[in-house]
Parts: structure tokens; C-alpha cells; sequence
């Protein structure tokens, strides 16, 4: 059987009073791209770091392509590809002179301008970095992840900041390297980006995974077909009624806006309708959507995962 | 791509070539490195510049017929020049500088005259002298004793030719811990220090290209400076070219790990510029850059002969306008070198990657 490129057993990080990572395991499947998914400040940084020998973990075992941090740290480093979240290059530099820096490092690897080439920023080579926008930017971190031909590549927020058209150029990105049999672990806060790119993904909240699968299984787990948003103008609506309707297998409220997550849409609409006039409340709001990892999120946490 | 890398491929190459592209890009740098050094030394040239045979301005309050008199005696002797002023005018010249003296003659023909003039001022002690002796002379004073001038000038005791190697030392002394201080915290701050290290890169070859780099320039820094000190002022250099040489080697080494030591821990930008001016500060002042350190008194003396400033600049003078071999100046040597045995490894030691 082939090794697991990645495993975390027990990980702990503390800062000062502040545990960043509690207790977390973890394992990446080889060729598999896995997606570590959480609102900022979940811990996901500080593991990443922990995985890439950058940080030293408090407790639990890290293995990283068989090895542990501390042996051969720089043959272990000749076969991993890193990103970090908000590296600036040095703007002074072109895209040739940084790429071919980083290429200095390693023993083995593609030309810089092959690896320029593949992250389409072969009309930028003589581009300042300073000059670049910001998905030309990320573009050039995972070049630089990539010229010594890694076996595993941990991407922090690869998108973050990101307009679409950028973010959605990346993930094509990334799916060529996972189609080429790399293992990838990437975080993430944006949920989409977790459907799409990941194989797996484990959700993570205060420094622990609180749920772990294919973003599929993850979804089903619900147990909803739809999701079901709304909001009332005056009034409130008790939860407990909410859960006992018709059709609803779940519910959660946030600032006077409500979240049902809905097995059969067609008995929950006038269950919640009918409710809603029973208590005498307004509705101002009615939206329902098909279940994605946000709602997963939500329906464990109770709090959403977007940034604000 | 298995094949043997050029060497230019090496990361030691790289990351040097990096340092110097870094450098080369920054104008600004560039100008305090190259130009400012230049434009200081020809300014202080300038303002110092040793004039052939200064003249005394004196004024000569006008009155009466014996005013006349009085300036067309003291026109005659070449060190002087006369202006004729109403006494009101002379007094207000004297008082802001534009003359030394005033002469007001007091009924000459009984020979007698006043010279007005502020005793703590040396160029009107020196008129009062020149004065006296034309006007003693146009009266008919001889001289018992016959004297000859015989005129010397010589390069290499002028202003200019003091203050070169003090700019020289100064210069290396700024490049050197800024060059290294500012890139490698900035280089923190992006977190490209971070980056960095999560690559199979050298530690070692990283803190070694920023010696490199700073090395490679000192050539063109040195060369450009002494250049135009030799060609536009011919400030002389004396001494055998290979002490020159090491000494600004060693000095380039050691002001570089005093940057490696200020930039060790320091996270913005602000903060490295503070400690690199609160280092440098002293030596500006107490190390002989304008001036010579044994100005300051004798308690402040061994402080200020231990600093490395001083001791650069004692030897560059040395060497420059002396002629003075490495045999010469062991001590200066010493305390450069102590300067870096101490700050390379402490620096190391204290050195954060993120």
C-alpha cells in the first residue's frame, strides 16, 4: 500500500493563553487533494505551518511523506510545495528573476519557464512583480511552489482576495496539478472552492475537525434536500417550533435571519406559512437553495463561515 | 533536467544576483550610496577650498583728505583690499562681517589713526596686524631685518583631503548596516523570509549573498568616491593600495554583521530605522568623520576608540594621507575585526527567520 503523504495525529498549538489547534488528526491520501475548511481563526494556518516544519507543534505527531520534521529537513523540503498565505515577493524583481530564484533552491525540477508557462504567466515574464495583479500574484506563488516538482503541495488560501474570474483561473490551475497525481492539502473559507476542487475535506472549528468526508457525504449528511432562508419583520419565531414542522429536519437562526434545512420543500413551505401567521410574524425574506458545505457548517456550528 | 546546472544556476549566484538587482532598482539607494557621498566631498571641497594667499578686507571710514590718504597707503600693499565707507557704513560692515577692521584715520598729517575691530575675530586680529605694518611702512618705518618668503602648499593637509576618508569610512558604514538592515526586514515583514525558508534553500548561502552583494558594490562605492576626490580636488593617496583594500574589506564585513544584528529580530521597517540611526548616531558624531575625535576630551577618548567608525576612519586617514602599511595600523584592525567576531555569531544566534 502507498504511504499516506500526510498524517497528523493529536496536534496541538497553543500561542500564549490562545489554543490555535486543538487536538486535530488528520490524514491526505495519496494523489487525493483535501481540503481543510473553516472560518478564519479556526486553526487552519497554524496547522498548515505545523505540516510544513515552519512551526512546532505542542503535541501530536506530524508525518509528512513518511518523515518527521527534525531528520532530514532539507531533502524533505526538495519534494513539498508551499504557499503561504500573503507572501509579497520582492516587487523590485520580474517573474523570470523570482521564478529562477526559487528554481536555485531545488536539485530537480522544470525550467522556470516551463513552470511559467503553466501558470500562464508567460506574457508577464518580464513583468515586475509589483506589477502584477493579484491572481497573477497567486499564479507565481504556486510557480514558485512548483519548480522542484513536488510531491505534496500545501496551498494557504490560494484564492483569498481573489476576483472570480482569478479565483476560478486558479482552480482550473489546480485541478492540472491533481490530474498530475500530486497530493494537495489547501485551506479555505469559501465554500465552493472546497466542492469543487476537493476530493475530501474536513471541516474545522476552534482548532478541532468537527466533520470530515467528501463534500457530498458531507451535504447528505444533512439529510435536506433544500435549504430553506428567510427573515421576519416583526416578531420572532421560536425555534422549537421551526424544528417540529412538517418537512424540516433541522434549523438555525443568526441576527433575525432563519435557516431550515428542508427534506421535502413541498410539505415544509406551508408548515412554515402556516406557523409564521400563528405567531403573528412578518415575513420579509424567502429564499431556498440546494444544501452546500456552508449549510453543513451552520447546521454544526450554528454561526456562518463567511468572513464577516 | 537532470543535467549539471550552470553556475549561474547556483542559489548562492542567485540570491546574490537578487540582492544586487534589489539594490540597482532602488533609486534612492543607489543616490545615498553613490551620489551623496560625491556631492558631500564636493561641497566641503568647495566651502574649504584652500585660497591663494587670503586677502584682508578692511574698511577705511571716509572723512576728510586724510582718508584718502590713509586707503591709497594701504592699496599699495598686496595683501589688502580697501574699501571706503562713510563711517556709518564701515561700522555696520564691521559688525555683520564684511570687512575685518575699520580704519578711521584722526588727523593724519599728526599721525595718528584708530583701528576698530573685535579682538576674538582671528582674520581682524590678523588685519590689525597687516594694517598696521602697511600703514607703519607708507610712514616710513624700515626694516632692520631682511626676510624672505619661500611659499609651500601641500596636498594632503587640506580640509578636503581630511574629510575624504572620513566620508569614505562613514559611506561604509551607512551601505553597510542599511543595505543589509532594510532588505532584510522588509523581507520579514512580506514574509518572503518565511517563504524562504520552506524551501530547501541555504540558511547559511542567504545570510552569505547579502556579503557578497555588499562586497561587490564596495568596489564601485570605493572607486567612485576616491575617483573624484583624486581626480577633481588630487586628494592624495599615500599608502600601499593593499591595506586600502583591506581595510575597507574588513570594515564592508563588519558594518554588514552589525546590520545582520540591528535587522536580527526586528519586525517593520520603522523599527530597524530607528536602531540603525540610534547606532550609527554616536559614530556620526564622536568618530572624526568631519572633525578629529581628539576634539572630544580625554575621559570620552577609549570609548570613542573602540567604536568601529573610529577606528575605520583612523585607518583610512592613515593609509590615504600618511602612507601608512597594515603594519602601521594593527590596533584599528584589531578593534574592526573585534566588531565582527562578536556581531556575525551573535547576530546569527539572534536571528528570526519569521
Amino acid at each position: 500500500m502507498s504511504a499516506a503523504p500526510l498524517l497528523l495525529r493529536g496536534l496541538r498549538k497553543t500561542y500564549g493563553d490562545v489554543v490555535a489547534v486543538d487536538g486535530l488528526d488528520l490524514e491526505v491520501r495519496s494523489g487525493e487533494c483535501f481540503g481543510l475548511l473553516g472560518p478564519n481563526g479556526a486553526g487552519k494556518t497554524s496547522t498548515i505551518e505545523i505540516c510544513e516544519g515552519l512551526s512546532d507543534p505542542d503535541a501530536g505527531d506530524v508525518v509528512v511523506l513518511g518523515r518527521r520534521w527534525g531528520e532530514a529537513d532539507r531533502d524533505l523540503r526538495e519534494r513539498l510545495g508551499i504557499s503561504l498565505q500573503e507572501t509579497q515577493f520582492s516587487e523590485k524583481l520580474t517573474v523570470a528573476e523570482t521564478v529562477r530564484l526559487f528554481r536555485s533552491f531545488y536539485r530537480r525540477g522544470a525550467t522556470p519557464s516551463a513552470v511559467i508557462d503553466l501558470v500562464q504567466l508567460g506574457e508577464k515574464v518580464t513583468a515586475r512583480v509589483g506589477k502584477l495583479s493579484g491572481g497573477q500574484k497567486q499564479r507565481l506563488a504556486l510557480a514558485c511552489a512548483l519548480v522542484g516538482d513536488p510531491e505534496l503541495l500545501f496551498l494557504d488560501e490560494p484564492t483569498t482576495g481573489l476576483d472570480p474570474q482569478a479565483r476560478r483561473q486558479l482552480w482550473e490551475l489546480i485541478e492540472r496539478l491533481r490530474a498530475e497525481g500530486r497530493s494537495i492539502l489547501l485551506t479555505t473559507h469559501y465554500m465552493d472552492e472546497a466542492e469543487r476542487l476537493c476530493d475530501r475535506v474536513a471541516i474545522v472549528d476552534h482548532g478541532r475537525v468537527i466533520a470530515e468526508g467528501t463534500p457530498r457525504a458531507l451535504i447528505e449528511s444533512l439529510g435536506a434536500e433544500h435549504v430553506l432562508e428567510f427573515a421576519v419583520g416583526e416578531g420572532s419565531v421560536d425555534d422549537a417550533v421551526l424544528r417540529s414542522l412538517d418537512g424540516v429536519c433541522g434549523a438555525n437562526r443568526q441576527d433575525g435571519a432563519y435557516r431550515l434545512q428542508v427534506s421535502e420543500l413541498h410539505r415544509a413551505m406551508p408548515a412554515l406559512l402556516q406557523a409564521l401567521r400563528n405567531q403573528g410574524a412578518q415575513l420579509t425574506e424567502l429564499r431556498t437553495h440546494s444544501p452546500t458545505l456552508e449549510d453543513v457548517f451552520v447546521s454544526l456550528t450554528g454561526r456562518y463561515l463567511r468572513d464577516e | 533536467m537532470s543535467e549539471r546546472p550552470r553556475w549561474t544556476d547556483r542559489s548562492l549566484v542567485q540570491l546574490t544576483l537578487v540582492r544586487y538587482r534589489e539594490f540597482m532598482r532602488e533609486p534612492e539607494a543607489v543616490f545615498w550610496v553613490f551620489a551623496f557621498p560625491v556631492l558631500l566631498a564636493a561641497g566641503l571641497g568647495l566651502a574649504f577650498r584652500s585660497r591663494p594667499a587670503d586677502r584682508t578686507v578692511v574698511a577705511v571710514a571716509a572723512g576728510d583728505s586724510s582718508s584718502q590718504y590713509v586707503a591709497e597707503a594701504l592699496r599699495r600693499s598686496p595683501d589688502v583690499v580697501v574699501k571706503l565707507l562713510p563711517a556709518a557704513d564701515a561700522a555696520d560692515s564691521l559688525r555683520t562681517g564684511g570687512v575685518a577692521l575699520v580704519v578711521v584715520p584722526d588727523h593724519w598729517p599728526e599721525r595718528q589713526v584708530e583701528y576698530r575691530y573685535d579682538e576674538t575675530r582671528p582674520e581682524s586680529r590678523l588685519a590689525r596686524l597687516v594694517v598696521d605694518d602697511a600703514l607703519q611702512r607708507a610712514a616710513g618705518r624700515g626694516d632692520p631685518v631682511s626676510a624672505r618668503d619661500a611659499r609651500v602648499t601641500e596636498a594632503g593637509a587640506r580640509y578636503i583631503d581630511f574629510v575624504v576618508p572620513g566620508l569614505l569610512g562613514m559611506n561604509l558604514m551607512g551601505s553597510g548596516i542599511w543595505s543589509v538592515g532594510f532588505a532584510i526586514v522588509d523581507a520579514r515583514r512580506k514574509r518572503l523570509l518565511k517563504r524562504l525558508i520552506a524551501t530547501p534553500m541555504s540558511r547559511g548561502e542567504y545570510l552569505a549573498s547579502f556579503v557578497l552583494s555588499r562586497l561587490s558594490l564596495l568596489i564601485f562605492e570605493v572607486v567612485t568616491l576616491l575617483g573624484f576626490a583624486v581626480l577633481v580636488f588630487g586628494v592624495p593617496i599615500r599608502g600601499p593600495l593593499t591595506t586600502l583594500v583591506t581595510v575597507c574589506v574588513l570594515a564592508a564585513l563588519a558594518f554588514t554583521s552589525l546590520g545582520l544584528l540591528i535587522a536580527s529580530r526586528v519586525q517593520t521597517v520603522e523599527g530597524v530605522s530607528g536602531i540603525a540611526n540610534l547606532v550609527m548616531l554616536p559614530m556620526w558624531i564622536f568618530s572624526g568623520v568631519f572633525f578629529s575625535a581628539s576634539r572630544f576630551p580625554d575621559v570620552m577618548q577609549p570609548v570613542i576608540r573602540v567604536l568601529p567608525l573610529t577606528a575605520v576612519i583612523d585607518a583610512l586617514r592613515a593609509n590615504i594621507l600618511r602612507g601608512t602599511g597594515l603594519g602601521g595600523i594593527v590596533p584599528e584592525l584589531l578593534v574592526i575585526a573585534a566588531w565582527l567576531v562578536l556581531s556575525f555569531p551573535l547576530a546569527l544566534r539572534l536571528f528570526r527567520w519569521r
